[in-house]
């Protein structure tokens, strides 16, 4: 039996690793089903089969409301911003060839809080559109920054790496200047969003997150092939004739974008971008043509199982997502360290 | 007549940073809302006559100097030893997540034994220190090759978004733990408790002296491991000792002030281009140089918003974001 399809045309070229496939199918069908079960949980609890026909539009219209409304843009919004925080952070585990970076790690998390805590501190009463938008552009500076103090002749991996510790620590510096300095009413909806939550998402914030995420993930898919060329190191990349200062801002490009995004609908989730890039790994390896889409896949499963939990742990008081993938992610993260000690 | 020489060189170096200290005390003492001359501040601190400014001297901005001086010096010292024994130029308390260990140690006893007292918070914030030491120094030198400049800074980094993510978690679930905290959480010598303080005072001044007691042993260690036990040294103790002083004076820093980063990173640099490579200068000239430090960005953080202040550690840590950067370009070694 074949493992994998080549596509070629042109300068395209593509493997479709059947695995990869078969992986990607399990992954959705258990999201799917975690979805319907998040969407009848809560205060008004419904039958899965409920859930189900209301989604495909065949039920009484009874739960309209509450699932087509309230729970299910937020279970959608879940599951695209984990993606995408997974993405970028396999897009960075692979561009550092470093198991341990991830969007939180090198300062693109702390752009964006940055930018949305000086919204809501600084004015509170901007659009909401300001928020988003302020996110993003934080990310985008702070990566902007990190990388061109990075450059001596080259970005070597080590010095991205560093340099980005170093600018998240002057963001982190910049923000808790703000939190300190702000009205506790307001600070505390401020560490809310640093925590990360997709508590109150609605429809609109989907159309505001999915255009980002249109162009980024196939681009991300595109670049897959030369950010496997970049995963062999600087010399045999060039080697192999890669352009590789480019591919390497591009890529790096693409993951902020992602984070950005991510960061801008439901605040700083932790831990997704480095969790789900390991899980996929370990389930199709480490060619990043079939990583990215299951890296993808994983942190929207993550990000949703983790909203799930959080609703129903302690209810009827919701522990925000973020806290419960700081939790889960933060041993997994030790392990993760223990396990790489040869790397 | 060399040896007197290499003798006079760093101890006319100490004797300058020493004066400058006593200088910076008195004019952050003198510095603020009210400012207060040399001669007053003189007065208070010998035939205290209950005027408002000797009051506010030795209530509010003694103490402050005092633990700003204190604080600091800790820092540095810390990080000196850190740098030497694990051969890191970015060592420091603020960057390997012995900082961020003791305030998750100190928040995590806020939020679940809801107590507000502050010696609680010291015993805490030791405990925090420690462990954080340990997973730090043990992630950072398994597997193949042992530790490494690199393996060890990234586990610092990945240990400080840790803990400091499940910190941010334990502040969203309690407004209360929120609203006192996050003063506290950006590091601040202002309003400080002079019996915390004094509490402290006996773990800071022992890990001082340890310190300053291990210098040659700190000197030979620092030529790397190898080196070290072939000149006959037990390294396993004299790291042991040097980790818990490393404990001691972050730990109690962070009881007192919060987390406060930069010092411990840089002073070691500045010391070094001083005295050179001898940790028995070294380690005092750092304490004294961290001293002014902090008094200086604590002058800053009163002054740059003022009326209003800024939490010194906002300050210090903007100041070190560019030297750890600069650190980082002139390259870390990746063996």
């Amino acid at each position: 039996m074949r493992k994998a399809v080549t596509l070629r045309r042109g300068p395209l070229s593509f493997q479709i690793n059947l695995r990869v496939i078969g992986v990607l199918l399990g992954l959705l069908a258990v999201t799917l089903g975690v979805m319907i079960i998040n969407m009848g949980l809560g205060e008004f609890p419904i039958a899965p089969v409920d859930v189900l026909k209301t989604v495909l539009g065949l039920g009484t219209g009874e739960y309209d409301f509450i699932v087509g409304t309230l729970r299910l843009p937020r279970n959608f919004v879940a599951f695209f911003v984990g993606g995408g925080l997974a993405l970028s952070g396999a897009i960075l585990q692979g561009l550092t060839r470093n198991p341990l970076a991830a969007p939180d790690v090198i300062g693109i998390t702390h752009g964006a809080n940055l930018g949305a805590v000086a919204v809501l501190i600084l004015a509170p009463t901007a659009p909401l559109i300001a928020l988003p938008g302020a996110a993003i552009g934080g990310a985008l500076a702070a990566a902007t920054i990190t990388y061109t103090l990075a450059w001596k002749g080259g970005t070597a991996p080590i010095r991205l790496i560093l340099v980005g510790m170093g600018i998240a620590s002057a963001l982190q510096a910049l923000t808790t200047l703000l939190l300190t300095h702000g009205n506790v009413i307001v600070v505390s909806q401020a560490m809310v969003w640093i925590t990360g939550s997709v508590y109150g998402r609605s429809w609109e914030h989907l159309a505001r997150l999915l255009p980002w995420l249109v162009v980024a993930i196939p681009a991300a898919l595109l670049l897959a092939r030369h950010a496997n060329a970049l995963q062999l190191g600087d010399d045999i990349a060039r080697g192999l004739g890669a352009r590789v200062e480019r591919n390497r801002g591009l890529l790096l490009a693409i993951s902020v974008i992602l984070a950005g995004a991510a960061v801008a609908t439901c605040g700083a989730v932790g831990f997704v971008g480095l969790m789900a890039p390991h899980i996929a790994r370990q389930l199709v390896g480490p060619s990043q043509g079939g990583l990215f889409p299951v890296a993808t896949v994983a942190g929207g499963l993550i990000l949703v199982t983790a909203d799930m939990l959080g609703r129903t742990l302690f209810a009827p008081i919701e522990v925000p997502a973020g806290v419960i993938t700081a939790a889960v992610g933060a041993p997994y993260f030790l392990w993760l360290l223990f396990r790489s000690r040869n790397a | 007549m060399s040896t007197i020489r290499a003798r006079t060189a760093p101890a006319a170096a100490l004797m300058l940073g020493v004066l400058l200290l006593l200088a910076c005390a008195a004019f952050s003492i003198a510095y603020g809302l009210m400012d207060i001359r040399l001669s007053t501040i003189y007065e208070a601190l010998t035939g205290f006559n209950a005027s408002p400014e000797h009051y506010i001297v030795r209530t509010v901005r003694l103490p402050r100097a005092l633990i700003a001086a204190t604080v600091g010096a800790a820092l540095a010292v810390a990080g000196a030893i850190m740098q030497a024994l694990t051969r890191n130029p970015l060592a420091a308390p603020g960057v390997l997540g012995i900082n961020a260990g003791a305030s998750l140690a100190v928040v995590a006893a806020m939020f679940l034994l809801n107590t507000a007292s502050l010696s609680v918070y010291a015993w805490f914030a030791f405990l925090g220190a420690a462990l954080a030491a340990v997973l730090v120094y043990s992630l950072g030198s398994l597997g193949r090759g042992g530790m490494t400049p690199l393996k060890l800074t990234v586990a610092g980094a990945a240990l400080t978004a840790l803990f400091s993510s499940i910190t941010q978690g334990l502040m969203v679930l309690n407004e209360r733990t929120l609203d006192e905290m996050r003063f506290w959480m950006a590091g601040s010598v202002a309003g400080r408790d002079m019996t915390l303080f004094l509490q402290v005072l006996p773990f800071l001044g022992a890990g001082l002296l340890g310190a300053f007691v291990m210098g040659k042993q700190i000197t030979t260690l620092s030529l790397g491991e190898d080196v070290a036990r072939g000149l006959g040294q037990r390294t396993g103790w004299i790291k042991a000792g040097a980790a818990l002083i490393v404990v001691l004076l972050a730990g109690s820093a962070v009881a007192v002030a919060g987390p406060i980063s930069f010092i411990g990173l840089a002073v070691p640099h500045i010391a070094r281009k001083i005295v050179g490579t001898d940790y028995r200068w070294i380690l005092p000239l750092s304490a004294v140089l961290g001293g002014i430090l902090l008094l200086l960005a604590d002058i800053g953080a009163r002054a740059v918003l003022r009326p209003q202040e800024v939490a010194v550690g906002i300050m210090t840590a903007l100041l070190g974001a560019p030297f750890f950067i600069a650190l980082a370009r002139q390259g870390v070694k990746k063996t």
